[in-house]
C-alpha cells in the first residue's frame, strides 16, 4: 500500500547529515543545556570546595596520621589532596551530583512538558535514551575532572608537586603518579556511570525530578551503608559502591588490579542491566506528561 | 487511504477501566482543514497524544499520511508538526535556543540552516522580535506562539495542534487562524482541536465532533450541518400541557422549558402541530421552526456544558 510507496521518499528526501554528526549535534547541545543550568554550576562549586578545604585544613592544623593514607600522604607531596578529596566525595557528593542529572535527564522533561516535545520531533526513544547516558557519563567526567584538577593545584600551590612516594613505600616520578591519578579518575568515572544507569531507569518511571534524585541518593547511600555493615559480607561483592574505593590500588607498586577489574565488572554489569531495564521501560510508556 | 492524512480505525484508550477514547473511526482527508471539537475531557489530547507515538491504542489501528503508527511513527512524524497539550519549553533558554535544541534533535535536520529556519519560523509566528527572551518571560501568547513556531521549523505535509488558541485573546485567536489558513492553502493539512467551536469554525473545512470518548459526527462542515433537525418552540404560558401535545403528536426530543417546549420537528407539518396544540387549550404566544445552528448543534452533540468531561 501507501506505506511501502512513501517511506523511502521521508527517508531520501529526508536524509539529512551524516548519523556521528547528528547524533553529536543532540549530545552537544544536551550539554550546553546541563552545563548552563545555574544549579548545576553551584553544584560543581560544591564539587570543588572540597579538595580547597582539605588542602586549607592540612595546611593549618598539626601534622598528624589520619585514618585516610591519601590525607596523610598529602603533605608531603600536593598531589594526593586531589585522592584525598575523591575518597571522600565517592562517598556523597558524587553520586549526588549524579543523582540530581539523573532526576533533569527523562523525569525533567517530563515535568516541563518537553519530553513530549522531543519526542514528537521525532527523536526515538532508544536515541533519546541513549544520548541522555551518554550525557550523564560526561556530566560524571566534568564532575570528577574538577574535583582532580582543584585538588592537584591547590594541593600543588600548599604543598608543592614532586616525586611521589606510593602508598607502598616505592618513589615513582611526578608524570609517573599524575598517570596513576589519571586512571584513578578514569575509575571513579566509570564507576559513577554505572550510578547513572540507575539514575537514567528511576528517571523514566517518574515524573518529578526530585523524586527521581531522591530515589538515586538513597541507593547509593544504602549501598555504603550495607557496604559498611560486616555481617553482610556475603553481599558486598554485589554492592555497585563496594569496589569504588579499590582505585587506591594504583598506588601501590607493583599496580594491584584484582578488585579494580572486579570492580569494573560489577560497574559494567550494573549499567547494562539498569539501562536495558530503562530502555525496555521506556519503549512502552505512555507519554501523558 | 491515501486520500486520508489521518484514519483511525476503532481506536481506543482506556485508563484502567475509563476508556478516555472510544472506537472512534477519524478520517482526516488530505488538504482539510479538520475541526476536532469536543468539551474538556472528551478525549481529544487523548487521541492526538496516540496518533504521533506519545501514547499507545488500547485497540484499533492508525494511519497517519499512510504509515501504521505507533510501527512507523519515526518514518512519518518528520512530516508532521505538532502541538499537544500547550507548549512547553525550557524557562531559562531563550525562545531561540529552545527551537536551536528542539532542532538540534532532529536527526535530519541540517545545521548549516538551523538560524535560518528557527527565524523564519519565529518571523512567521510574530515572534522575532521576542526571539532572544527567556520562555519565562514569555506570555501565554506567546508561548503558545512558540510552540506553533516550533512545528514550523520543517516544511510539513501535516499539522497537529492541539488547541493553539487556548489562552490567547481574541485578537490572537484571529491571528492563529489566520496562520491557519494560510498553511492549509500551502497544501498542509490541518488538524486543530478545539473546546470552542467558534474559535475554528470559519477555518475548518471538515469537523469531528467527540463525546466522553466517542465521535458523535464527522464529515464536512455541510454535512455536519445537514445532520442537524430541525426543532420546533413553542412559547406558552402552559409548558407542560404544550409539551404533552407535542409527545402526543409524535415528536422527539421533547422538552419543558419555563418559557414553553421545544422538541425535534420530526417531518410534523408546522401547520398541524400550531392546529393541534390550539385545539387542546394551549394557548399559543409564539412558534418558531428552525434549524439550529453549528453552534446550537455542538451543544446538542457534546451535552450541555463545555467544561465536565464525565
Ligand atoms: N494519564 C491519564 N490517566 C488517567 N486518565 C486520563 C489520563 N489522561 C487523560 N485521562 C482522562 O481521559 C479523559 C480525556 O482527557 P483528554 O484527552 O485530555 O481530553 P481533552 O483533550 O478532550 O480535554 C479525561 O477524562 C481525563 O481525565
Ligand atoms: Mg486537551
Amino acid at each position: 500500500m501507501s506505506a511501502s510507496e512513501t517511506a523511502p521518499v521521508v527517508e531520501q528526501s529526508r536524509r539529512g547529515p551524516s548519523a556521528v554528526r547528528s547524533h553529536g549535534r543532540m549530545l552537544r547541545s544536551e550539554l550546553r543545556l546541563i552545563v548552563g543550568r545555574r544549579r548545576n554550576q553551584m553544584g560543581l562549586l560544591v564539587l570543588a570546595s572540597v579538595p580547597v578545604m582539605i588542602a586549607i585544613a592540612l595546611k593549618v592544623s598539626t601534622p598528624r596520621r589520619g585514618n585516610n593514607d591519601f590525607i596523610t600522604a598529602a603533605t608531603s607531596n600536593g598531589m594526593f589532596v586531589a585522592l584525598a578529596a575523591l575518597t571522600i566525595e565517592i562517598a556523597l557528593f558524587l553520586p549526588l551530583a549524579v543523582a540530581v542529572l539523573s532526576g533533569d535527564a527523562i523525569a525533567g522533561e517530563a515535568n516541563t512538558g518537553t519530553l513530549r516535545y522531543l519526542l514528537t520531533v521525532p527523536v526515538t526513544r532508544t536515541r533519546l535514551l541513549l544520548v541522555k547516558y551518554a550525557a550523564l557519563a560526561i556530566g560524571a567526567v566534568i564532575g570528577v575532572v574538577v574535583v582532580v584538577v582543584v585538588g592537584v593545584l591547590i594541593g600543588g600551590l600548599l604543598f608543592g608537586l614532586g616525586p611521589v612516594t606510593l602508598l607502598s613505600g616505592t618513589q615513582v616520578s611526578l608524570a609517573e603518579g599524575l598517570w596513576r591519578l589519571v586512571l584513578a579518575a578514569l575509575y571513579v568515572i566509570a564507576g559513577l556511570t554505572a550510578l547513572a544507569g540507575i539514575g537514567l531507569f528511576v528517571s523514566v518511571l517518574t515524573e518529578q525530578p526530585i523524586a527521581a534524585m531522591i530515589a538515586v541518593t538513597i541507593i547509593s547511600t544504602a549501598m555504603w551503608i550495607l557496604d559498611g555493615i560486616s555481617q553482610l559480607d556475603w553481599l558486598h561483592p554485589w554492592l555497585l559502591v563496594h569496589y569504588w574505593p579499590a582505585f587506591a590500588d594504583l598506588f601501590r607498586q607493583p599496580m594491584y588490579l584484582d578488585e579494580i577489574g572486579r570492580g569494573l565488572l560489577v560497574n559494567l554489569a550494573y549499567a547494562v542491566l539498569f539501562v536495558s531495564l530503562a530502555w525496555a521501560r521506556f519503549g512502552r510508556k505512555d507519554i501523558t506528561s | 487511504m491515501t486520500d486520508l492524512a489521518v484514519a483511525t480505525h476503532g481506536l481506543v484508550k482506556r485508563f484502567g477501566q475509563y476508556a478516555a477514547v472510544n472506537e472512534i473511526d477519524l478520517a482526516v482527508p488530505r488538504g482539510s482543514v479538520y475541526g476536532f471539537l469536543g468539551p474538556n475531557g472528551s478525549g481529544k489530547t487523548t487521541t492526538i497524544r496516540m496518533l504521533l507515538g506519545l501514547a499507545f491504542p488500547s485497540a484499533g489501528d492508525i494511519h497517519l499520511l499512510g504509515e501504521p503508527v505507533p510501527e512507523r511513527v519515526s518514518a512519518v512524524l518528520p512530516r508532521v508538526g505538532s502541538l499537544v497539550e500547550g507548549p512547553a519549553f525550557h524557562p531559562y533558554l531563550s525562545g531561540r535556543a529552545n527551537l536551536m535544541r528542539l532542532d538540534a534533535a532532529d536527526r535530519f535536520a541540517e545545521p548549516g540552516t538551523a538560524k535560518q529556519r528557527i527565524d523564519q519560523a519565529l518571523d512567521r509566528v510574530g515572534l522575532l522580535a521576542a526571539a532572544r527572551k527567556r520562555y519565562r518571560a514569555y506570555s501565554l501568547g506567546m508561548r503558545q506562539r512558540l510552540a506553533i513556531a516550533a512545528a514550523l521549523l520543517q516544511p510539513r505535509d501535516l499539522l497537529v495542534l492541539d488547541e493553539p488558541t487556548n489562552g490567547l485573546d481574541p485578537q490572537g485567536t484571529r491571528e492563529v487562524r489566520h496562520l491557519i489558513g494560510s498553511l492549509a492553502e500551502e497544501g498542509t493539512t490541518v488538524l486543530v482541536s478545539s473546546h470552542l467551536l467558534s474559535e475554528v469554525e470559519q477555518v475548518c473545512s471538515h469537523v469531528g465532533v467527540m463525546r466522553q470518548g466517542s465521535l458523535v459526527a464527522q464529515g464536512t462542515v455541510a454535512e455536519v450541518r445537514s445532520g442537524a433537525k430541525p426543532t420546533v418552540t413553542v412559547s406558552t404560558a402552559m409548558p407542560r400541557e404544550a409539551a404533552e401535545v407535542l409527545r402526543a403528536l409524535g415528536l422527539s426530543a421533547v422538552i419543558e422549558t419555563a418559557a414553553g417546549a421545544e422538541a425535534e420537528q420530526d417531518g410534523v407539518a408546522p401547520e398541524r402541530i400550531v392546529a393541534e396544540l390550539v385545539a387542546r387549550g394551549v394557548g399559543v404566544r409564539g412558534f418558531v421552526v428552525g434549524t439550529p445552528s453549528l453552534e446550537d448543534l455542538f451543544v446538542a452533540l457534546t451535552g450541555e456544558g463545555f467544561d465536565v468531561g464525565e
